[in-house]
């Protein structure tokens, strides 16, 4: 495609073009070498320190050093949890962002994550679900509530801002439900609250993960196969059927990838505050063009759930699950953004 | 439509005959079910069934939902009214978030304790919170429109929150008392802690009251207020002290409760018409009948539990806060 364009309408498209890929592209070896940085980090400090090369014999499955049950039970899964609750949120977030051409329509925002919190805590407090059963009840509350958030909102016409508002609506009423749900539970204590409430890694085990990385290759997958109609879709609907796209099947299709991504997370490690939020607008501005933000808005999502646990772990003064960090940053951001898009004279 | 004057006060008395029968039920209602002769002789404090003693614990409880709806209804029409914005509420506008952040900072690292203080410190923060919010939510073009205004609130109650849970967490010796007061919780209330809080409520309440007319004019237009002869900026100035006191010192009693304030002046309109003179007192009675119902139904849902009333507002609050964005214009938003 890229060599049919450049002749068409000249060299200095054509470059400008490879200079936005050949940013994308360094931008998201960047993003990698950094998660994998932050993931050593999560690896080899803890409470001490270990050295590269215990961390890669307990790795490797030499139990000589005896650091194996740290790194292999206790950070190992925490990491891992790290980068796939961070991923999917992270692509989620920008899908839901790209597809309604609107930084605020973040799944957290506009009550999918809340909807997904509230039926994994409903599975497990009152349903005595685990495991998939649970992921799947959330993917199936987080479709209810989207497909309920739009019809909602459709209503003359479908407009921005009554969406983020319904969604801030129905995210309260969700929260509610969440709170009474944990009031339920025989014998709740405050730290699993939290993870329902706020989101947090602690305590990860590999069982949990593996689900969230199915979750990243099959809707994950999905995404990245409508990834080129979701860009044409932010040049608005009717240029975007001009150019042969389905609008509504492209709609279903991010739709039902981003909850699906959304919700497996969301029912492993709770409702991370604002990583799905902040990933896309980051991630925007770093990669500069349209290409490879989806990549990079994953990747950003997992920088943000890595650094953001190790922040609360270990760099403040009190234990903090990752939420609260991940909150604190976010909500000054939200402001920011509305008094920027204020600023600007433009709508939000 | 316009209602005759016996249409308004019949339903001005309905609103009254509510709240007289909520202050019942609270009293009657709850893990124990007290029959009415026993919540007689409980209220007359001749307590020698266990039925009386329930009622006697519940008083206290009851007399807290209903000063705190009060002023939560009243703000939350004060605000509206200030604002000309119809999701104005002291939940959603963060102004209970920012009390609450107060107050929990004081406990926390200041080690303050006494009713008082805690009522000053909820009302400096619910003023800050007001202020900040409204700051960010007119900059830019067209002012303070709903959508700013409720983003830049909801946004501040995110960030309050955050701060108050990593504030909370790692203090275990006063999170267990914050925790159910962070939710709005008003099952611990006892008169010696309610007493010092009565002149506050006065005094918003004075001020609240005070304010109609203003809101009246207000209500036709900020041009219109002014040449109607209204100072308008001192006008707003008073009423939104007013209903700062009341929400800071809601919060500081039984903490941030959402929904009460927007819900409540909403019914009250249609009930009985748009005057505010009429809609400030009847936002009150309707607000306190709203909190009471709310803390009976927490109390019967989840038996032998008791659910936090703020989480009971927030349920019943959140999808009237729906309809009443899907039934604005876009132009409103």
């Amino acid at each position: 495609m890229s060599v049919q364009t450049a002749e068409l309408s000249g060299a200095v498209q054509g470059a400008i073009r490879q200079r936005i890929n050949r940013r994308g592209v360094v931008v998201v070896t960047l993003l990698i070498a950094i998660v994998l940085i932050l993931m050593a980090v999560t690896l080899s400090c803890g409470r001490g320190c270990l050295a590269p090369r215990d961390v890669i014999a307990a790795l490797m499955g030499d139990d000589a050093s005896g650091t194996t049950f740290v790194v292999n039970d206790l950070r190992l899964p925490r990491a891992l949890m790290s980068v796939a609750t961070g991923l999917c949120f992270g692509l989620g977030g920008v899908a839901f962002q790209v597809m309604l051409r609107n930084p605020l329509a973040s799944p957290d925002i506009i009550g999918i994550s809340a909807s997904a919190g509230a039926a994994a805590v409903f599975a497990i407090v009152i349903l005595a679900f685990d495991g998939w059963l649970v992921s799947a009840v959330a993917v199936v509350s987080g479709l209810l509530v989207a497909t309920l958030i739009w019809a909602l909102s459709s209503h003359r016409g479908a407009a921005g801002a009554r969406l983020i508002l319904i969604g801030i609506g129905v995210s309260a009423m969700l929260d509610s439900v969440t709170a009474y749900v944990l009031l339920e539970a025989p014998a709740w204590d405050r730290a699993e609250a939290m993870r329902w409430l706020t989101g947090s890694v602690n305590g990860a085990q590999l069982p949990n993960v593996i689900p969230v990385f199915g979750a990243l290759v099959v809707f994950g997958g999905l995404l990245a196969a409508s990834a080129r109609d979701l860009n044409i879709l932010r040049l608005g609907d009717d240029a975007a059927r001009a150019l042969g796209v389905n609008t509504e099947a492209t709609r279903l299709r991010v739709t039902l990838a981003a909850v699906g991504l959304v919700a497996f997370a969301t029912s492993a490690a709770g409702p991370i505050a604002f990583v799905a939020f902040l990933s896309g607008p980051i991630a925007a501005r770093v990669v500069g063009g349209s290409r490879g933000i989806l990549a990079a808005a994953g990747l950003v999502g997992a920088i943000l759930v890595l650094a953001g646990d190790f922040t609360g772990q270990f760099l403040l003064p009190a234990r903090l699950p990752v939420g609260v960090v991940t909150g604190a940053v976010g909500a000054p951001f939200l402001l920011y953004l509305i008094v920027r898009t204020n600023r600007n004279g433009g709508t939000i | 439509m316009t209602l005759t004057r016996d249409h308004k006060a019949l339903r001005v008395i309905l609103v009254v005959a509510l709240l007289l029968a909520t202050v019942g039920l609270s009293l009657a209602v709850g893990t124990r079910s007290v029959p009415w002769p026993e919540v007689w002789a409980g209220l007359t404090g001749r307590i020698e069934s266990i039925g009386a003693a329930a009622v006697a614990v519940r008083m206290p409880r009851t007399a807290l939902a209903v000063l705190a709806g009060g002023s939560l209804g009243i703000a939350g029409a004060v605000m509206q009214g200030i604002t000309r914005n119809p999701l104005a509420d002291p939940g959603i506008l963060g102004v209970n978030a920012g009390a609450a952040l107060f107050v929990v900072v004081g406990v926390a690292w200041f080690n303050i304790s006494g009713a008082t203080t805690f009522l000053w410190l909820g009302i400096a923060g619910a003023g800050c919170a007001a202020v900040f919010v409204y700051a960010i939510g007119s900059t830019g073009q067209g002012g303070a429109t709903p959508l700013k205004l409720t983003l830049a609130g909801t946004a501040t109650s995110i960030a309050a929150s955050a701060f108050i849970i990593a504030v909370v967490l790692p203090r275990n010796d006063i999170a267990g008392s914050i925790q159910s007061w962070q939710v709005g919780g008003i099952g611990g209330a006892r008169f010696d802690t309610i007493l010092p809080s009565l002149p506050f409520l006065a005094i918003g309440l004075l001020l609240s009251l005070g304010s109609a007319r203003i809101l009246n004019a207000l209500a036709l237009g900020e041009d219109m207020a002014a040449g109607l002869g209204q100072n308008v900026a001192w006008g707003r100035a008073m009423a939104a002290a007013g209903a700062i006191v009341l929400c800071g010192t809601a919060t500081a009693l039984c903490g941030p409760i959402g929904f009460v304030g927007l819900v409540v002046p909403h019914m009250c309109r249609m009930i009985a018409g748009i005057d505010y003179r009429i809609v400030l007192p009847l936002s009150a009675l309707g607000g306190a009948s709203l909190l009471g119902i709310a803390d009976v139904l927490g109390r019967i849902i989840a038996r032998p539990n008791e659910l936090d009333v703020g989480i009971v507002t927030a349920f019943v609050g959140a999808p009237f806060f729906i309809w009443t964005v899907r039934r604005q214009r876009m132009r409103g938003l």
